[in-house]
């Protein structure tokens, strides 16, 4: 590190690489990429072959709280989606899709399927596949994280950074597109901390739990997640809303990833090299670590 | 951030082409027998740690009363259309018989009321289809254990195979004939019976009349309804295409406790 470091201050003064992610981060994090990609696509097969979502143990097919059906509107077909009992006319993307003149009654669309054609049996098997690489592979991080304490050091909070103001203070400057610079970019900042934590402890896992509570095999092994959950069609109303939350967290750690320096914090993930500026710039440039 | 309108037209064009070509792969990928069959492999291992994990006896949630659904949807064939079936339905399934033969000692002819007369199970249970919803029911029926081994099985028996009067798809070679299939695990199960009774009313035609399986710990396309012969094998890529089940033939897992 420091050889690499002394290389890079020669090259641009204001700029040092520092070690920032283990291999066992790099490697889990993109077959987590890999596998989370491969379960949302198939789990959109899946719901596409009942596209609706029920509270409870049972079906009540009359009052799903989401549903996307095909309807009919002055003889032209439409996709029409029901949230709570509020009806979004949503052709082409809920509902009803399809190349012009070859629309289809169907929940998600094409592109966000896979396969891309309707097909729950193979749908469910690149599900189960990647349920199983994802679990593997969250082990293995779990595991390595606790033996290398990246959980400990670099995800647990300090209490300094659990104060109200500064928890405040990091939300305003995030608003800001302002990220933290030189010494204070070598760690995650509390907002990076909080909401890692709450996918890897809190959403992933719950992924996989309300999954296993759908099995009505996995139910006479463990019938205490159905109580837990509320019944399998709640568990598969979760299992839906997680799934979104964590399409959610992608959105923002990708903007966030763009907002504070693209090809450096991807090098990071690649390489583990990331820039750092040492100097504070004093002008009000907020961009930092940008390799460009 | 580039405002230039070129290069946001170049961006989305390389988006597209890259979620096009990501379609494609996984389509290509899936037809490919090699990497379906490195998809399929997760199925052994769901099942053996399925049944690692679960006790042979263990129970599917009973239910009660109050927790039975009014619309229990019923799936696939709901009134056969085979002209033998259509014959025990004018009847009353009266002359209608199960058959249980295959690999017994003794092969058994069976009417209504001599599985009435079997050990019988009732029980409040959730039907989970593979497309995702769930519909609960009261089934009352002749607990399949004791009758198999009324019928003594040889040693060799592995497989229960249930030959259904529904032909769920037309074909040439008789393979749209509806059957399922379970291992021995399943069928000594004490959940696992041939229900005659719905919501204590006899069978209606279509949930499966006069006779369905309920084996409570696997999806609704196990459950084979319109029962009329008890096979038991060795194994059974000799019915059908060979995969255990008119579904399985479809690509379907025949482990369908997931």
């Amino acid at each position: 590190m420091t050889a690499a470091a002394t290389a890079a201050a020669r090259e641009r003064p204001r700029k040092v690489l520092v070690h920032r992610h283990a291999a066992a981060t790099r490697l889990t994090h993109w077959v987590n990429v890999l596998a989370l990609a491969f379960l949302l696509m198939s789990g959109l097969q899946i719901f596409n072959a009942h596209p609706a979502l029920y509270w409870g143990a049972k079906s009540v097919f009359a009052h799903p709280w989401l549903a996307m059906d095909a309807a009919d509107k002055a003889g032209q077909p439409i996709g029409v989606t029901t949230l709570a009992g509020h009806r979004f006319e949503t052709t082409g993307l809920f509902g009803w899709s399809g190349k012009p003149g070859m629309g289809e009654p169907r929940g998600f669309p094409a592109w966000a399927t896979v396969p891309s054609y309707r097909d729950l049996a193979d749908g469910r098997r690149w599900h189960f596949f990647f349920a199983w690489l994802f679990v593997l592979n969250g082990l293995a991080y779990l595991i390595l994280s606790l033996i290398n304490r990246h959980l400990q050091r670099d995800l647990w909070p300090k209490r300094w950074q659990l104060r109200p103001a500064h928890v405040w203070h990091e939300i305003v400057t995030h608003a800001q597109l302002k990220f933290p610079k030189g010494e204070a970019a070598r760690t995650y900042n509390i907002l990076q901390k909080l909401s890692y934590l709450a996918v890897i402890l809190v959403l992933l896992p719950l992924m996989l739990a309300t999954g296993l509570t759908m099995s009505p095999g996995f139910n006479a092994a463990a019938p205490w997640l159905l109580d837990l959950f509320g019944g399998r069609q709640s568990a598969r109303s979760i299992h839906f809303i997680s799934a979104a939350l964590i399409v959610l967290f992608v959105v923002v750690h990708l903007i966030m990833v763009v907002a504070s320096g693209t090809w450096n914090n991807i090098r990071s993930m690649i390489t583990g090299r990331y820039a750092i500026e040492v100097d504070d710039v004093a002008r009000g440039d907020a961009r930092q670590g940008d390799a460009r | 951030m580039s405002a230039d309108p070129s290069r946001r037209r170049w961006l989305q064009a390389a988006g597209a082409s890259l979620a096009g070509l990501w379609l494609a792969a996984c389509n290509k990928l899936t037809e490919n027998p090699t990497s379906a069959g490195v998809l399929k492999s997760a199925e052994g291992l769901t099942r053996r740690v399925q049944r690692l994990v679960t006790n042979r006896t263990a129970l599917a949630r009973e239910f009660t009363p109050a927790d039975i659904s009014p619309d229990f949807r019923p799936n696939g064939s709901t009134n056969p259309q085979d002209p033998a079936y259509q014959a025990h339905v004018q009847s009353g399934f009266a002359d209608w018989r199960l058959v249980v033969d295959g690999l017994v000692e003794r092969p058994l002819t069976l009417s209504l009321a001599d599985l009435r007369r079997l050990p019988t199970r009732s029980q409040i249970t959730r039907h989970d289809c593979v497309e995702g919803w769930s519909s609960i029911a009261k089934w009352t029926g002749a607990s399949l254990g004791p009758l198999l081994d009324m019928a003594g099985l040889k040693p060799n028996a592995r497989y229960i195979v249930l030959h259904c009067a529904d032909s769920l798809e037309e074909t040439l070679d008789g393979t749209g004939q509806y059957y399922e299939s379970i291992d021995l695990i399943d069928a000594f199960h004490p959940q696992t019976i041939l229900a005659y009774a719905m919501n204590d009313r006899p069978l209606p035609v279509p949930h499966g009349a006069p006779l369905r399986l309920r084996v409570e710990r696997q999806l609704g396309y196990k459950h084979a309804k319109y029962v009329m012969r008890l096979e038991a094998v060795a194994d059974f890529a000799h019915i059908g295409r060979g995969k255990g089940g008119f579904w399985e033939d479809r690509g379907y897992e025949w482990y369908a406790g997931i």
